[in-house]
């Protein structure tokens, strides 16, 4: 029950980045939906699916998926916004 | 585990796998083509996961998907770019299209390729020979050393088909040492960079000695490990250590050649054993195979890092030899 609301609150996230991404005027805003609602979206899912497994190591591996996507985000939101600040196309 | 929603799933996943198929070959600006492609490759490790493959599922993700992918990047870095200004004259459909008899000629042979392929489905899902080969594998699997057939059929039953591909990859690697220097070298990355560099690197290291390891008992194995490793190496090479992190000399001339010569080398010393060429005995069977995909792992590695860099980098002379091989070189991308 929790679990699925999780995945659901999610999704909703997941659908607000993608509905950013397709309708923000310029990069910074579409990196910025991007990289926070998806973020926070995975965070969810991975949440209500670790709540879903009774194996331990099945839960570490999905938390550790989300930190490998955060921290990749991360750097690439900042690679990407750098890029285009110097004016160079991204 | 089947049922409705599934079905949708797979319907999804077909759907967008021919979109983004179709968007790829359709795409005008080389770049978003390349995109595309990652995103096709992705896609495909999915329907490969679902197909119940994951062994192909991690080869398509590490291998089509990431390296590939790579590999065309650095190869569109060293395009000149389409000067900014007026926008360039759109392609007209008619310059676009081959001429009639050739598209003619190809659209006939796609479909019959593609009938081809149908009919071979069709066959394999009505298992009308009662020699089904995944039967057989799983009949004397226990021979094999190993306990996932995929490695069995790999290293094992089929092991002159690896042992070939390995010095197809070896072949590659001599054309590709053959082009010339090595492409322009990154910038040095800023801290956010080379912060996420300095956590993923040992991450992709351990990951590959833990695909290597695990491919003798589930998914995995020597590719998808060294594919890893090379990923390893594509990251040290963006962060702006131009030799990659690899070996200088001749520790790199070994590195690439140990997939193909410890492979032959186990294969001739069963035959100096008495035994056929590559033929495990089963006790052996499995510390054998570990030996060569450990080796295979390496090279592979090496080798697709060597290909990422895009030719002979500098520190492929031997610095003993005293003698420089590579010329002056000019750099395009500061």
């Amino acid at each position: 029950m929790i679990a699925g609301a999780l995945i659901a609150a999610g999704i909703l996230f997941y659908l607000a980045g993608s509905i950013g991404l397709l309708r923000l005027p310029d990069i910074y805003c579409r990196l910025h939906a991007l990289t926070k609602a998806d973020n926070l979206g995975l965070g969810l899912l991975v949440a209500g699916l670790v709540l879903l497994t009774d194996d331990l190591a099945v839960a570490l591996k999905l938390v550790l998926i989300w930190l490998l996507v955060l921290a990749a985000s991360a750097a690439g939101a900042h690679l990407i916004a750098g890029q285009a600040r110097r004016g160079e196309d991204p | 585990m089947d049922g409705p929603a599934l079905i949708l799933l797979d319907g999804l996943l077909i759907l967008v796998l021919l979109g983004l198929a179709w968007a790829t070959l359709e795409s005008r600006d080389p770049r978003r083509g390349v995109v595309l492609f990652i995103a096709f490759g992705l896609v495909l490790a999915l329907v490969w996961a679902r197909l119940a493959a994951p062994d192909v599922a991690l080869a398509e993700a590490a291998i089509g998907a990431g390296l590939s992918g790579a590999l065309l990047l650095a190869a569109l870095r060293d395009e000149p770019k389409p000067e900014p200004g007026p926008e360039p004259e759109p392609a007209t459909p008619a310059k676009r299209r081959l001429p009639g008899l050739t598209s003619w000629a190809l659209g006939l042979l796609c479909l019959g390729l593609g009938l081809v392929v149908a009919w071979a489905f069709v066959d394999a899902l009505a298992g009308a020979g009662p020699e089904r080969l995944a039967g057989q594998v799983l009949a004397r699997i226990g021979e094999s050393g190993v306990s996932n057939p995929v490695t069995a059929v790999l290293l094992n039953f089929r092991g002159y088909d690896t042992l070939l591909e390995l010095a197809v990859l070896l072949a590659a690697l001599l054309g590709i040492l053959a082009l010339g220097p090595e492409r322009g070298g990154y910038a040095p990355a800023g801290p956010v960079l080379a912060g996420l560099a300095g956590w993923l690197i040992p991450g992709l290291i351990i990951t590959g000695g833990y695909l290597l390891w695990v491919g003798a008992h589930a998914p995995g194995g020597a590719f998808q490990a060294g594919a890893i490793l090379a990923a390893a190496a594509v990251i040290r090479r963006l962060t702006g250590d131009r030799a990659a992190g690899l070996p200088r000399g001749l520790a790199l001339r070994v590195l690439s050649l140990a997939g193909v010569a410890v492979f032959l080398g186990v294969g001739l010393a069963l035959l100096v054993a008495g035994r056929p060429f590559l033929g495990f005995p089963p006790a052996w069977a499995g510390t054998l195979i570990l030996v060569i995909e450990s080796a295979a792992t390496l090279a592979i590695g090496a080798i697709l890092a060597l290909a990422f860099i895009g030719g002979r980098p500098a520190a492929w002379d031997n610095p003993r030899q005293g003698r420089a091989l590579n010329p002056t070189r000019v750099h395009n991308h500061p």
